[in-house]
């Protein structure tokens, strides 16, 4: 071959160590502040939820009731006062925080598992199959998801597993959208017909080319979808269709906390900021992925 | 006299809109000898890329027959077809959108080898493929780069070797250089032509550069709005083109160059829409020649003068011959 | 001062990013005189559209900026003007083609009404007029006056791009910046519209700045042509001169390039190697990686412009006589 056709003759750079994509949406994710700084509190509070029984016994402090220290503020003994039946708070956010977390990201891999499924056959089928799956979906999304969530738990009872089950199932529908929207994207991209061209199979285009590159809205989608999760299931535990009591969860926490609002009112807001925190760190966090995630931005 | 290695025989290529059926392809016929190149020449919506991705069973043909060496595969199985591919490449347009973003540049030439299980050795695979980017000019260091990190030039060279990893004998080109700067451009169409040299191939190359097909063609067909309206060698085309189309679309080419001046035949209108075209030919609302005759009846092909097809109705008489 | 209707000197911009500084322009000297035309050639990359954005200071800041240089409009530094003078030029004195028809025109707004908001801006007219001289500027670029009520949509993409043209004409601009006008059309498309400009270029006595990567398109519509390579003009020159007797490597590599339609070649002679990356310039002359006669003093040093001769300039050391030609091979 002519010299002349070597592209670029710079062979100065040392060959790049194969590294795989995930180490570059890393990489770029480090640059960005605001991402790092959800990341971080998410694992503060990840952290705390899995050391939730070393920090705080279950049986003698979480649900343990002494009603002489009753709707005390914060003091040395409880950092954060203690509830209406004497509880510490800061015991049961700790612990509230693992069956957040928990229920949070249980209920949207159930509605990725399903909802993804079917809007990638959707997707990549097209056709009568997509127009049948999408207008069930359509039927479902017209049916507000805390209500459904709301039937859902009522018709099956009250328990932690219903709880994911309602908030999954809620909200499959937005999960089919998204995942047949960036499916169908990535299915006209001429790099899809490129692997047609060489004989690859519909399995092997699925799996090597479509799912890596439609992963990323799916990705960022989960993120802030635990995030919504986990305030379906406060709101759902504050209308008293969580989890059953005396477990500690956020929402029943603000719930319980309510009618003590104006003398007790630390009951209510340190619950109320834990959501709080959880929600910020998981929406800056998906913001972060977002961004990081595409590796066309990077220019 | 080498051998046909390809042929088509009245290709068709509809697709239903919301407005009728457009008719992208419509009833194309030719042949293309072993280690020559066909050159497709057409403006944008001619339908020139809709006739490569049905050749190459990337599309589905509506009519008509399509041969590969000597054997008729329009309606083959997908399966069967499979093992076509590793005879029958393609090349596409944009470097930018072909490569897989999320692979690297050896896993994206080494796939055709792993999923017809050619190589089943990783070193050795690894091997093949620093071999293949060494015949297209791509230097060892970029096997674990990934698309977006290289230029145009690049790209367009790991879209050749995943085409070459099967050793094809015959390769569409899409506009394969249509989205590179000139100086790039030639670089690429050099080593397209030293590949051709060197293993023989054969190619079908689409583009929408005359400039171009020139240079890398010995025979070219010219396309307008699904149909064929001329077809002979690369240089007699240009030395005495015969069509009204062809006439008009050579002389429009800017040149570089101040001594030759063009007598410029310009064209009123634009290209029609190719859904549910009316009988009669489909250049005749813009040709300068259009008679009644023309607006009703379809041209046939006419070889003119020995290896010059021309699908005129009056190809003689704006000829004079 | 100067007296010249525009010109630019040394002009620099550079675009800071977090990877780099990205230096587009490098030290630019071009004139240009009233209803003349210019051709602006490179490839991507070169710094054209900059240079043209630069003009009417558009460039977007952050991350562009103005380094150094001057450009004089009808005497004046448009680098002094405020935001305010800036934007009674636009439009008025100078207008711009963008390549893309299809994004620079209102998709919810009707081509009349995009034609008579520009004149209704910078001229003194009242609406109704405006929507008369509207429909005259369509004629003018030979759509019919009665289909200005219809909307971008409905027009195919050679006639939106002769709308954009009636819009960036209907003030009478003294000058006329096309950045690849013709580029997303095709070749008889293309004819018809570089046509056009020709004919309404002679009838205004416009002046153009015509940016393109296509030598074939200033061969038709230019009278002057600039090559730019790395944000610098390598070279400056009539078109008879550039084309009968191109002098800079990188002019002579693009000819090289270009599959030529009355001449067989067997092989393109390309230029080696690839554009350099605009945030790591080579030091010296910017081509001399690529330059197959260049010597150590083009790496150490910049050439400055030299007049090979009269209205035709080189920025080589092939011309200052300080490297030897070296003998192409093959």
């Amino acid at each position: 071959m002519a010299n002349e056709n070597v592209a670029g003759s710079e062979d100065i750079v040392v060959k790049k160590k194969k590294r795989s994509q995930w180490a570059e949406v890393w990489d770029r994710l480090k640059t960005n502040k605001m991402a790092m700084i959800g990341l971080g509190m998410l694992v503060v509070l990840v952290l705390l939820a899995v050391f939730a029984d070393v920090i705080a016994d279950y049986e003698e402090v979480v649900i343990k009731m002494d009603t002489s220290i009753r709707l005390q503020g914060p003091s040395a003994d409880n950092w954060l006062g203690t509830d209406e039946l004497g509880r510490d708070i800061f015991a049961r956010i700790v612990h509230g925080a693992r069956v957040s977390l928990q229920v949070g990201i249980i209920a949207v891999g159930i509605a990725i598992a399903i909802g993804g499924t079917l809007g990638a056959i959707a997707g990549f089928y097209g056709g009568k199959l997509d127009n049948l799956i999408m207008r069930a979906m359509d039927i479902f999304l017209a049916i507000p998801s805390i209500m459904l969530a709301i039937a859902i738990v009522s018709s099956l009872g009250t328990n932690m597993l219903n709880l994911m089950l309602a908030v999954g199932i809620s909200s499959i529908p937005r999960y089919a959208r998204i995942v047949r929207a960036s499916v169908i994207s990535v299915k006209d991209e001429e790099f899809i017909e490129a692997a047609r061209a060489i004989g690859a199979k519909d399995s092997r285009i699925i799996i090597k080319h479509i799912i890596p590159n439609s992963l990323a809205p799916v990705i960022v989608q989960a993120t802030l979808g635990v995030a919504g999760a986990i305030l379906s299931t406060a709101g759902l535990s504050f209308i008293g269709l969580g989890i059953e009591k005396p477990a500690p969860e956020w929402g029943s926490m603000l719930s319980s906390g309510r009618p003590f609002l104006r003398d007790a009112p630390h009951v209510t807001t340190f619950p109320g900021i834990a959501i709080m925190i959880t929600i910020l760190s998981l929406n800056l966090l998906g913001d972060g992925l977002r961004d990081a995630l595409d590796p066309r931005l990077r220019q | 006299m080498s051998k046909i290695i390809v042929e088509v025989k009245d290709l068709k290529k509809h697709f239903s809109t919301p407005r009728g059926m457009l008719h992208a392809v419509d009833g194309i016929d030719f042949k293309i000898k072993e280690g020559e190149t066909l050159g497709i020449v057409g403006e944008s919506g001619c339908g020139k890329s809709t006739l490569g991705r049905t050749l190459l069973h990337l599309l589905e043909s509506d009519g008509g027959e399509i041969y590969y060496d000597g054997e008729n595969i329009t309606n083959i199985d997908q399966a069967k077809f499979r093992e076509l591919r590793k005879e029958m490449q393609i090349i596409f347009q944009d470097p930018f959108s072909s490569l897989n973003p999320r692979m690297t540049v050896a896993d994206i030439i080494k796939e055709p080898l792993i999923i017809h299980g050619i190589i089943k050795d990783k070193k050795k695979l690894d091997e093949k493929v620093l071999e293949l980017m060494e015949t297209v000019g791509l230097v060892e260091r970029l096997m674990n780069s990934y698309p977006h990190e290289l230029d145009g030039g690049r790209r367009q060279r790991i879209g050749i070797a995943r085409a070459l990893a099967l050793n094809p004998s015959f390769i569409v080109a899409d506009e394969p250089v249509s989205a590179l700067d000139v100086s790039i451009q030639a670089q690429v169409l050099n080593l397209m032509q030293d590949l051709q040299k060197e293993l023989g191939l054969t190619y079908m190359f689409i583009t929408h550069d005359l400039s171009v097909v020139k240079h890398i063609s010995d025979e070219i067909l010219v396309m307008y709005l699904g149909k064929m309206v001329e077809k002979t060698s690369s240089k007699k085309l240009f030395e005495q083109p015969m069509h009204p189309y062809t006439k008009a679309l050579l002389s429009a080419i800017p040149v570089p160059s101040l001594d030759v001046k063009r007598e410029r035949v310009l064209l009123k209108g634009e290209i029609a829409s190719p859904i549910e075209p009316k009988p009669g030919c489909r250049f005749a609302p813009r040709c300068p020649y259009a008679t009644e005759l023309c607006k009703d009846t379809d041209p046939e092909i006419e070889e003119i003068m020995p290896g010059h097809f021309v699908v005129c109705h009056y190809a003689k008489e704006i000829n004079k011959l | 001062m100067s007296n010249e209707f525009l010109k630019i000197e040394n002009l620099h911009i550079h675009y800071v990013t977090q990877e780099g500084t990205v230096k587009a322009v490098n030290g630019i000297n071009l004139e240009l005189e009233k209803g003349e035309s210019l051709g602006l050639v490179g490839e991507t990359g070169a710094g054209k559209t900059t240079t043209a954005l630069g003009v009417l200071r558009l460039i977007p800041d952050p991350p562009g900026k103005i380094i150094d240089g001057n450009i004089y409009f009808e005497g004046k530094d448009v680098l002094d003007l405020t935001e305010e003078e800036m934007r009674k030029i636009r439009g008025n004195k100078v207008s711009m083609i963008f390549q893309d028809p299809m994004t620079s025109l209102n998709p919810v707004m009707t081509v009349g009404e995009q034609i008579a908001e520009v004149i209704e801006i910078h001229e003194d007219v009242t609406s109704a007029e405006a929507k008369e001289k509207s429909k005259e500027m369509l004629e003018l670029v030979g759509i019919a006056g009665n289909r200005s009520n219809e909307y971008p949509h409905q027009f195919s993409g050679g006639m939106k791009q002769r709308v954009v043209i009636a819009i960036a004409l209907a003030c009478s601009p003294e000058l006329l910046i096309a950045d690849e006008p013709t580029t997303a059309l095709d070749v008889t498309i293309q004819a018809q519209v570089l046509d056009l400009m020709k004919n309404l270029k002679e009838e205004f006595n416009t002046a153009m700045l015509l940016i393109t990567h296509d030598l074939g398109v200033v061969a038709e519509a230019c009278d002057k042509v600039a090559i730019m390579y790395a944000g610098e003009i390598v070279e400056f020159a009539t078109i008879e001169n550039l084309f009968t007797d191109p002098k800079h490597p990188y002019t002579v590599g693009l000819f090289g390039s270009i599959p030529n339609l009355e001449e067989e070649v067997d092989r393109l002679n390309p230029i080696k190697g690839l554009m350099p990356d605009p945030t790591e310039l080579p030091s010296g002359c910017k081509f001399h990686p690529r330059c197959p006669h260049a010597e150590a003093i083009c790496a150490e040093k910049q050439p400055g412009d030299t007049d090979v001769k009269e209205n035709h300039r080189v920025r080589c050391f092939l011309y200052t006589g300080e490297v030897e030609r070296k003998e192409e091979e093959k």
